[in-house]
């Protein structure tokens, strides 16, 4: 498979898949508009409540081309953040008490720059989030070592793992990816990643290989806990599950399966206010490959900047200009509020 | 126009609407459900298979549609899915082959 802006897909284009999102909202009465839904809830406009977490999208180049990736992400992409755009992402870090950085892509550790980046951020003294896919580790023998640079500097490895079995693994992320994956997570585990006690996390996360929302979280994870312990020895601390948003490549899916529409209704029946309240855009500045500033990065893979006047890139960030703006919204955001929620960091409500 | 089916997939979303020619014992029945299908001494993803073999046993559209989506999503796999067809499968075939001991008594009690 290979990513839509390769294959010159019609999809590609940022604006044609905001058009299939508000026609449907157009034409089906039935979708009700994200923003009625929001001011229904009282959160309309959509505010930040304190600047947790900076999210750096290091680039779009990533080994695997996995059929839901609401990145398009893939080996033919050649955006990459410069040293000199992180430097200012480092600059405006220092600045504040953000106390998380994830770094995420693409496949970020592909960025000539990543080691970099996570030494300096470790020397600001602030946790780090590396989203690792995985079979990056092994992909390539100068990556064997990513578990033990990993643990040197407390990064907190969040790895995609889409089930516990080979075959709905591979499905949704490619032929191989699962036994590839099983061998990478080996490596963590032997450097202490995942093993309780060692301060080490290792996170899975669980996304549906189709037009399906995640079931419950707690009763995934102790599924996922018992297979992959009694059959690969494999040990992790939590799973977080991810709802499939409704772009890129999993909207392609969703088009060329005739799930589109089924699913889109799925999620608008599945409001939850509760998980609207706690959408991660509250509390996660998104910074793209060149430093434009986003709500997280769905939007940014959508084109959507962060709203003026707040600042448009991270060379001009301010924290108080920031937290005033109002976050950009729209139909693909019904995938963070529906049933338990979801966020990069999992389910954002308790079941 | 004439329906081509008797059922319409559309339907099964309006499940709940049967509450409403009978709200008392139509509500019990949705309480009961609910309570039936919580995480307890069997887990929901298991709850969800045995669901989708009953399903198969009884020729339920509805319920078959319901109880795939819904094991997918408790994280069930397509072999455990197809498993808990067969499971429906061997008890039904077998429901019918026991009783052919039943036939068989019979037809020694009548034959010569
Ligand atoms: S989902 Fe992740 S691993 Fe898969 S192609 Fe996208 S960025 Fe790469
Ligand atoms: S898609 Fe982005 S902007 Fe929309 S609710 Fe989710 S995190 Fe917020």
């Amino acid at each position: 498979m290979k990513s839509l802006h390769a294959r010159h897909d019609p999809l590609a284009d940022t604006g044609f898949q905001l058009r299939v999102l508000t026609q449907a909202e157009a034409e089906g009465a039935r979708l009700v508009p994200f923003a009625q839904r929001l001011r229904e809830s009282g959160l309309l406009p959509l505010r930040p409540t304190t600047l947790q977490t900076m999210q750096l999208n290091v680039g779009k180049m990533c080994n695997q081309t996995c059929r839901h990736c609401h990145v398009d992400a893939g080996p033919d992409r050649t955006e990459i953040m410069t040293r000199q755009t992180m430097q200012l992402c480092l600059d405006a870090l220092a600045r504040t008490d953000i106390e998380v950085v994830d770094l995420t892509g693409g496949a970020p550790e592909m960025n000539p720059d990543f080691r970099w980046l996570v030494e300096q951020i470790s020397a600001l003294g602030r946790q780090i989030i590396v989203r690792c896919n995985l079979t990056i580790i092994v992909a390539n023998p100068k990556y064997h070592d990513l578990p033990e640079f990993f643990a040197r500097h407390g990064v907190r490895v969040v790895s995609s793992l889409p089930h516990f079995s080979a075959a709905r693994t591979d499905a949704q992320r490619g032929e191989g990816v699962f036994e590839r994956s099983i061998r990478a997570l080996r490596m963590l585990n032997a450097v202490g990643y995942g093993v309780e006690g060692s301060g080490r996390m290792l996170d899975l996360v669980y996304n549906p290989s189709g037009a399906f929302m995640p079931g419950s979280q707690a009763a995934l994870e102790r599924d996922f806990k018992q297979r992959l312990a009694r059959e690969h020895g494999i040990v992790f601390n939590s799973l977080l599950t991810i709802t499939n948003l409704p772009i890129s490549r999993f909207l392609e899916y969703l088009l060329e399966s005739g799930n589109y529409e089924s699913y889109m209704q799925k999620l608008v029946d599945a409001y939850n206010p509760v998980a609207a309240a706690n959408v991660m855009c509250r509390s996660t500045l998104s910074i793209g490959w060149d430093g434009q500033l986003y709500d997280c990065d769905f939007n940014q893979q959508l084109d959507l900047p962060v709203a003026a006047p707040a600042p448009q890139h991270i060379r001009d960030f301010s924290e108080a200009a920031l937290s005033a703006r109002a976050i950009v919204i729209g139909q693909h955001c019904y995938g963070c509020t529906a049933g338990a929620g979801s966020s990069c960091g999992g389910a954002t409500v308790n079941e | 126009m004439e329906k081509a089916t008797y059922y319409n997939p559309a339907d099964l979303a309006k499940f709940g609407n049967i509450t409403e020619w009978q709200s008392e014992m139509g509500n019990k029945f949705f309480a009961y459900y609910a309570e039936v299908f919580k995480d307890g001494a069997l887990t929901e993803r298991e709850k969800s298979l045995i669901a989708l073999a009953v399903a198969h046993a009884v020729q339920c559209p509805y319920c078959i549609d319901a109880y795939t989506t819904d094991s997918l999503q408790k994280g069930a796999d397509e072999a455990q899915m197809m498993e808990a067809v067969h499971v429906a499968a061997a008890i039904k075939g077998g429901a019918a082959l026991v009783h052919g001991v039943q036939m068989m008594n019979k037809a020694k009690e009548l034959a010569m």
